[in-house]
């Protein structure tokens, strides 16, 4: 099953992820974020579903919010932020402990090398407008629109 | 959710009726034809929105380029009084400062005509587009903090330009009261290499020949003739810019429910104008400002020394002179009379221009007795406009106009229709060259993605918010 897909806005690009729960909804956020920025060469697209990955480095983070989904924004804020200002980019996000106000992930990634990953759209925020999380029979959805 | 029925007043114009918890009702500049693209829109919701928010004057405005935005439509203007007012990160937008600057030279079209491929080409090569370019310029922490508090003045006394340079940039080319201690490290960092880099997505650099001339006294003040090569360039303040909006909105939306302001959109978060967190906005918003000042600035300059290397001529004989630079994502305190009395108000233009009239302090002295150019770049194939502030911009508007065409079609939308075709192509057939780094932006930026720059100049022209002075027809383009 693909774990995202787009949805149309007129400036900018929406996402709609999916997950079986809400950790797994929470890291796939991240995946299609980055999905949509950079160009994967297909042995890295793997990486962000397979178990076994070849990291170079790993980072630990814990981010908070007002609720479930003003804490998804600021893990995407804080995950973008490590591409647009440290230029690290994240091949593997695994959350760890997730509760209604924070979570807890373990991110693995490289610095960004340009030739290796080329990059396909800018973008410059992760905005609130239109945000949903909503939890069906069979898995959780998110929908969020990223500035571009 | 209430259903929103839009009511005609004119031709140009469209009331929108105050409902439900909206402050004031919304004023829409449309023509029919803009009128229809509305409806599949969701600008209309974002204009109700905008007036919910506390301390809202007369009315929510869009401008004819609206479209859909996050927060606050694209082609916004809302103003807010000072006391009980607020500010909002999001009705100006990540991009701080994203602006147009016009540039006029003593060359025609015979002038470059042989040589526009290779000026182009080094154009490409030598000014930094596209995502994650970085500047030939790599700022000291304390230059940086300079960049911040003087903007593009600290560019012309870094030797990038010349003081004329100044007097036709808005606000001299730096906004005052901007306070680089307000400015987080992280915005810090992300602005040091990005000084003198174009961007990505719909910024450009183009190559224009002054096509029409609508109003030749207003035209001659600006300094703008038949023929003659002009260059636009639009930008902003970078990912500077970007994480000061961020950190600020997410400041906001953590302390929303203290503010006991009520949101339609968390996008919307926002601080009264007269707290520490909306001042503090302010000052960082202003640090934002300075840098995409002085990027302009420095792409200017790099622009000034690609032609003439390329064109084997002196500075003298270029000409090159700024007509002016005007920024569209911003919030101002500016004065306006309400009803009968003079009040300090804050502007939101959230892809948005100020269009002042003659007379008024804020316009450049050698341009008073007409007015302020306004400048509208077009879709990649169509050119752009220069238009002239007028009074009905004061009385309606809170001065301001239009930025440009309007996305009518998503990124997504216009990928898919040109799948299979050749954009570049297409554009050389219609004479307009163009170097993108990436095919992914053209596709994105096609000329039907946007609504005609035509029409919505027709707008702001009919209802006499600005006027039309000069077309312009695009002769190359560099994208991000």
């Amino acid at each position: 099953m693909r774990k995202y897909k787009t949805f149309d806005h007129t400036a900018d690009i929406g996402i709609e992820i999916t997950g079986k729960t809400r950790k797994e909804l929470f890291g796939n956020a991240v995946a299609a974020m980055f999905d949509v920025m950079v160009d994967w060469p297909s042995e890295d697209k793997r990486l962000f579903s397979a178990d076994e990955i070849k990291p170079l480095e790993e980072k630990r983070i814990k981010i908070t919010g007002n609720d479930l989904e003003d804490t998804l924004i600021n893990f995407l804020r804080e995950a973008l932020y490590l591409f647009n200002g440290k230029c690290w980019l994240i091949k593997s996000c695994e959350p760890l402990e997730l509760t209604g106000k924070c979570i807890v992930a373990r991110l693995k990634g490289e610095p960004y090398n340009r030739q290796k990953n080329q990059l396909k759209t800018e973008i410059k925020a992760v905005t609130y407008h239109g945000l949903t999380i909503n939890k069906s029979k069979k898995c959780w959805q998110a929908k969020v629109v990223l500035d571009v | 959710m209430f259903e929103i029925k839009l009511v005609r007043i004119d031709d140009n114009r469209w009331l929108l009726p105050q409902t439900g918890g909206m402050k004031v009702p919304g004023i829409i500049y449309a023509n029919e034809k803009i009128y229809q693209l509305l409806k599949g829109d969701e600008s209309t919701r974002q204009v109700a929105n905008v007036a919910h928010l506390p301390g809202i004057v007369n009315y929510s405005l869009a401008m004819p380029d609206v479209h859909w935005g996050y927060g606050f439509p694209i082609g916004g203007v809302a103003a807010f009084d000072l006391e009980g007012g607020i500010v909002s990160p999001g009705g100006v937008g990540y991009d701080i400062n994203c602006g147009c600057r016009l540039i006029a030279t003593n060359l025609t079209l015979d002038d470059v005509r042989d040589g526009l491929t290779n000026l182009t080409t080094a154009l490409y090569q030598q000014i930094p587009s596209g995502v994650g370019s970085t500047g030939a310029v790599k700022l000291s922490g304390k230059d940086q903090k300079k960049v911040l508090e003087y903007g593009a003045k600290w560019a012309v006394k870094a030797g990038f330009g010349t003081p004329a340079d100044l007097e036709t940039t808005e606000d001299g080319g730096a906004m005052e009261g901007a306070d680089p201690e307000q400015v987080s490290a992280r915005a810090m960092e992300r602005g040091k290499q990005q000084l003198g880099t174009l961007g990505s997505g719909n910024h450009f650099l183009e190559i224009e020949v002054v096509q029409e001339i609508f109003d030749e006294t207003a035209a001659r003040i600006f300094g703008l003739s038949k023929g003659q090569i002009n260059i636009m360039i639009h930008s902003g303040s970078r990912g500077l810019g970007y994480q000061i909006c961020d950190d600020y909105l997410a400041l906001m939306v953590k302390h929303a429910q203290k503010t006991g302001i009520d949101l339609p959109d968390r996008q919307l978060a926002c601080s009264y104008l007269d707290s520490q967190r909306g001042r503090n906005y302010l000052a960082a918003m202003a640090c934002g400002a300075n840098y995409a000042w002085a990027n302009r600035q420095l792409l200017m300059h790099q622009t000034q020394e690609v032609f003439a290397k390329s064109l084997h001529l002196t500075p003298r004989e270029l000409g090159m002179r700024l007509v002016y630079d005007v920024c569209h994502n911003i919030a101002k305190i500016e004065t306006f009379n309400i009803k009968g009395k003079m009040k300090k108000l804050c502007v939101h233009r959230k892809g948005a221009t100020r269009a002042f009239p003659a007379g008024h302090d804020a316009v450049p002295q050698q341009y008073r007795s007409v007015g302020q150019p306004v400048l509208i770049p077009g879709d990649m194939g169509s050119g752009s406009y220069v238009l002239v502030g007028q009074e009905k911009a004061m009385q309606e508007t809170f001065g301001s106009a239009c930025h440009g065409a309007g996305r009518v079609m998503s990124r997504t939308q216009a990928t898919k229709v040109s799948q299979g075709r050749s954009i570049s192509r297409e554009l050389a057939d219609r004479g307009v060259l163009v170097m993108a780094s990436s095919k992914g932006t053209l596709r994105e930026e096609i000329p039907e993605a946007y609504k005609n720059v035509n029409d919505v100049v027709q707008v702001m022209h009919e209802t006499g918010i600005a006027t039309k002075v000069a077309k312009l027809k695009s002769l190359a383009c560099i994208k991000g």
